[in-house]
């Protein structure tokens, strides 16, 4: 927040990585000197098929500016079916928060395999270029000044 | 008369001992309401009703009365959520029976009070018309003008499964669309949506009604009560309740069944069906889904097909 009064405000955005395909394509980023803009806080998570849509908004109201969620490519899951589960819940959150009047674009989802770190790279400057288009999430977001706040750890750093 | 086969049949079952307890719905203590009724044996089976103002959802009284031998009065509504619970396995199938009644749709008291200038003492049914009097008006409603949104869009009036069917079967033509109010809703651009929603939640004073009138609420720790992870704070600041609405709506995905219990139960008037109903048109379009109209095909969230749409991925 105190970064939008000085005009330089970067867009945070937290991402859901499967270990399995995602987390190593980030990893693949990495090692091969990959370049790509450093808005994003990784959360491993043992497959996209893991991740409660409850993480999704819980993480809006923290006040991240937009979600990434990303798992193997279909067919590939280490757990067999765990994306295409993953698959079903993201179609529905992602329908039911814009319905709501959640920016479209605030939540994202790819499938990154673990050979695919150039694809990483594009993804996250993709979901970071769309976001900072979106400017700073107004909505859902909880204001440390609100009734009620008791100091909980939800303030994104 | 269905109230009168209701009570017979109550009757057969309480004394046959077919079952532990009976619930339908007895006489409210005000008028435009009736209140679930459970009954133990078959003398107290003539203080059943059945009318207009029966809209609670009586499905819900399977998790807390998980002892018993239940006969339930149902409503094409009760029995797709009793559907759907079974489809989970919430209950020994052997446990419940039930007592089937072809639904005329249900009667939104709020509506009739706004309708009307004074306190509303008595109020009766006759035929389609709905005579409410207080202590200086009489006043005789069309009973369509003052239904439940969620009644007018509902397209399974008739049960679907019971034990025995009381009453006539009746039209299941819906007065609406039945996701009416999703469309509706959706019309507004994305502010103006986000403005009411938000809106309507800052009302909430998270007395969790809405919760305990679902019967497809029944997490033995809802992650509003969760103190590890703590996902809710205590307070009302209004980003939690957005959170609390968004996510008890998000958790009905292909389990809703459109009953509008939840709104029924709000003390604070806020609108929830408009939320449930989208979810229900997103399963619907998405995965061909309809909550407790099949024994057989698994929840949608709890089961993939290989070919589900997936353009939204990158």
């Amino acid at each position: 927040m105190e970064s939008v009064k000085t005009n330089n405000w970067e867009p945070k955005i937290l991402a859901f990585l499967c270990n399995w395909c995602s987390y190593a394509g980030a990893d693949l980023a990495g090692t091969s000197r990959i370049q790509y803009p450093p808005n994003i806080r990784v959360i491993r998570v043992p497959c996209s098929g893991r991740v409660n849509p409850l993480f999704v908004v819980k993480a809006l109201q923290a006040g991240v500016d937009g979600v990434l969620v990303s798992g193997c490519h279909p067919g590939d899951c280490h757990y067999l079916t765990g994306n295409y589960v993953g698959r079903r819940k993201s179609a529905t959150l992602k329908q039911f928060l814009e319905y709501l009047g959640v920016e479209e674009g605030r939540v994202q989802f790819s499938w990154v395999s673990a050979a695919e770190g150039v694809k990483f790279s594009q993804v996250v400057e993709e979901v970071t270029n769309s976001i900072r288009k979106l400017g700073p999430a107004k909505r859902l977001v909880k204001r440390s000044n609100e009734f009620g706040v008791q100091g909980s750890a939800s303030k994104v750093t | 008369m269905v109230q009168q086969k209701i009570r017979e049949k109550a009757k057969e079952l309480l004394a046959n001992k077919e079952v532990d307890l009976v619930i339908g719905f007895g006489e409210g203590s005000l008028p435009l309401r009736a209140t679930p009724l459970f009954v133990r044996t078959p003398e107290e089976a003539d203080r059943l009703i059945w009318n207009s103002f029966c809209d609670n959802n009586l499905a819900t009284y399977i998790h807390k009365l998980s002892r018993f031998k239940l006969g339930i009065v149902a409503k094409g509504c009760d029995v797709r959520s009793i559907m759907a619970l079974a489809l989970e396995k919430r209950f020994q199938p052997d446990r419940i029976v039930l007592i089937g009644v072809p639904c005329q749709r249900m009667v939104d008291r709020r509506k009739v009070k706004k309708a009307v200038k004074g306190e509303i003492l008595r109020a009766r049914e006759e035929g389609d018309q709905l005579i409410v009097e207080g202590n200086d008006f009489s006043v005789s409603l069309k009973k369509n003008d003052f239904l439940y949104a969620s009644c007018k869009a509902c397209t399974h009036r008739n049960p679907i499964k019971a034990n025995a069917v009381v009453g006539d079967q009746v039209d299941e033509t819906p007065l609406t669309d039945p996701y009416a109010e999703a469309k509706e809703f959706e019309k507004m651009s994305a502010e103006e949506r986000w403005n009411y929603f938000e809106r309507e939640s800052s009302r909430c004073i998270r007395c969790y009604a809405c919760r305990e009138a679902c019967p497809m609420c029944y997490c033995a720790e809802c992650f509003v009560d969760s103190s590890g992870p703590k996902w809710l704070e205590k307070g009302l600041a209004p980003s939690d309740l957005e959170f609390y609405h968004i996510v008890r709506a998000y958790h009905q995905t292909g389990r809703c069944t459109g009953c509008g219990a939840c709104e029924r139960a709000c003390p604070m008037n806020i609108r929830l069906t408009y939320m449930t109903q989208k979810l229900n048109q997103e399963v619907k379009d998405l995965f061909d889904f309809e909550a407790g109209t099949d024994p057989e095909t698994l929840p949608p969230m709890a089961t993939y097909k290989v070919e589900d749409k997936q353009e939204f991925i990158k």
